[in-house]
Formats: structure tokens, C-alpha cells, sequence
């Protein structure tokens, strides 16, 4: 019961949230919301046991990514709202349309899965078992250093080549 | 009693108005916002199903989604920031230099 009330609570602000992040005039204000989209998110991840996810939510996003946003948003001079221009080839209501298409989709898939649902799957249960260690952090250390260390390897460069590029992009003359 | 559904719900929810801001805003830093919506209705998705099924792949999964998240909005900004130098605007309307 305590599990519903908080879940509900929290999708309700998560949703609300993001319905602010999307639709504010000011961007600043778009960014501040944002951060509290993801320090709600993070909460659902402790309701869901994940907590070394909630952490590098909070650390990842609601400190880092975030930051870099508010780093552009103040270096780029809004003196002109960017929303002032309209291109008269805009179509608005087509992209309503679209996103509108999108949801009929997953509702579809959605209703499809609840007419016909799937057999739960019994096999992960019995691997999950066989990890030596216990604890959320350790499970997924363990896993991200045996079956998944290229996988994560492969992350860590993409970083360092993201780093770099970001540095060149930035750079007025190298 | 909270069951996967609701999550895959919240989850779709929140795709759906991240998709919705992709397609009607013109400020591209609140576009690129939208995205990481998008990327964090990917995860509760994730870890939803990795805590149902007891087991630890979902995170290893999100922890992977993060960190591209984390690279893609570090090029996303730096291409921002060398538009603006160029352009004087960020919206995306007026961003068509590679049109032909």
C-alpha cells in the first residue's frame, strides 16, 4: 500500500515535471525544472532498489549534465526569444499529429500485451541467483566488470572521444 | 498492488511528452531536454523490469544509457555553441545552412 502511494506520488510529480520542462517560455527556468524531473526519477529508482542507479542519477544528470545546460544557456545571449521567429513553413499541428501517432502506437502495443500477455520469463531468476556477492551495488559491479567489461569499456572511450569532441566544437580557433 | 504495467505507463508517458517537445519546440537547447526525457523513460523502463525479474542486467543497461547520455549531450552543446558563434540564434527554424 505504502509502495502504490509513493509510486503514485511520484509519477504524478515526475509527469507534471516534465510537462513544465517542455512547455516554460524561459529556458532557465525549463533547466530548474529538469533537475527536478531527474531527482524524482532517482527516487523512483530507491522505490525500484536500485540505489547505485539513484546515485548516479543524481550525481550524472541532476549534477552533471544539468550544469552543462545551464553553462549554454548563459553563454548563449537570448536577447532575441527564440520562439519569436516563426518559420511560415512550420507545421505545429503536424508535429502534435506525430507525437499523437506515437501514442496510439504504444497504446496499441500496450493493449495488445494486455489482450495476449506473455509468459513470464523463469530463467534470469535462477542466474541472478548464482552471483556470488549480495547487495545492489555489488551486483552490479560484479556484473559490469566480468560478463560486461568490454561493453563497458567501449562506454569509457566513447566518453574520452565525446570529451575531445566537445573541446574541438567548442574551441573558436585550434 | 504495482505491477510492471504501471511503469511501462509512467515510462510511456513520459516518452510521449519528450517526443511531444521534439516536435513542437523551436528552442533547440529545450529539444535537446526532450531527449534526455526520452533517455530517462528508456531507464525507468529498464530498472522497472530489472527489479521484477530480480536480476541486474537492467542497471548495467542504464548505467550504459547514462553515459551516452552524458556524451551525447556534451557534442550536442559544444554543436550548439559553434552554431551560435556562426548564426546568432538557437532556434531551429533559422538553422537550415546545410539545406540544399
Amino acid at each position: 500500500m505504502a509502495h502504490a502511494i509513493a509510486f503514485y506520488v511520484l509519477a504524478a510529480f515526475i509527469l507534471g515535471f516534465a510537462v513544465l520542462v517542455v512547455s516554460t517560455k524561459d529556458t532557465v527556468h525549463s533547466v530548474l525544472f529538469l533537475v527536478l524531473d531527474f531527482l524524482f526519477v532517482a527516487a523512483l529508482y530507491v522505490l525500484l532498489s536500485a540505489q547505485f542507479l539513484a546515485v548516479i542519477q543524481v550525481l550524472v544528470y541532476a549534477g552533471g549534465i544539468v550544469v552543462l545546460y545551464l553553462f549554454v544557456v548563459m553563454l548563449v545571449n537570448l536577447k532575441r526569444p527564440p520562439e519569436a521567429h516563426a518559420d511560415p513553413h512550420r507545421r505545429t499541428k503536424l508535429g502534435f499529429f506525430l507525437a499523437a501517432a506515437v501514442l496510439v502506437e504504444i497504446a496499441v502495443i500496450a493493449g495488445y500485451g494486455y489482450v495476449r500477455p506473455a509468459a513470464a520469463p523463469v530463467a534470469a531468476v535462477a542466474q541472478a541467483a548464482a552471483m556470488p556477492v549480495s547487495g545492489n551495488t555489488e551486483q552490479v559491479g560484479w556484473l559490469l566488470y566480468t560478463s560486461y567489461l568490454i561493453p563497458f569499456e567501449i562506454a569509457s572511450m566513447l566518453l574520452l572521444v565525446a570529451m575531445i569532441g566537445a573541446i574541438v566544437l567548442a574551441k573558436r580557433e585550434l | 498492488m504495482i505491477t510492471p504495467t504501471h511503469y511501462m505507463l509512467l515510462s510511456a508517458a513520459l516518452f510521449i511528452i519528450g517526443v511531444t517537445g521534439v516536435m513542437v519546440r523551436r528552442n533547440i537547447i529545450i529539444i535537446f531536454m526532450s531527449i534526455e526525457l526520452i533517455l530517462n523513460s528508456v531507464n525507468i523502463n529498464l530498472v522497472a523490469f530489472s527489479s521484477q525479474l530480480q536480476n541486474q542486467v537492467g542497471q548495467v543497461f542504464a548505467i550504459f544509457v547514462i553515459a551516452v547520455a552524458a556524451a551525447e549531450a556534451a557534442v550536442g552543446l559544444g554543436i550548439i555553441l559553434a552554431f551560435y558563434r556562426n548564426k546568432e540564434t538557437i532556434n531551429i527554424d533559422e538553422m537550415n545552412i546545410m539545406r540544399w
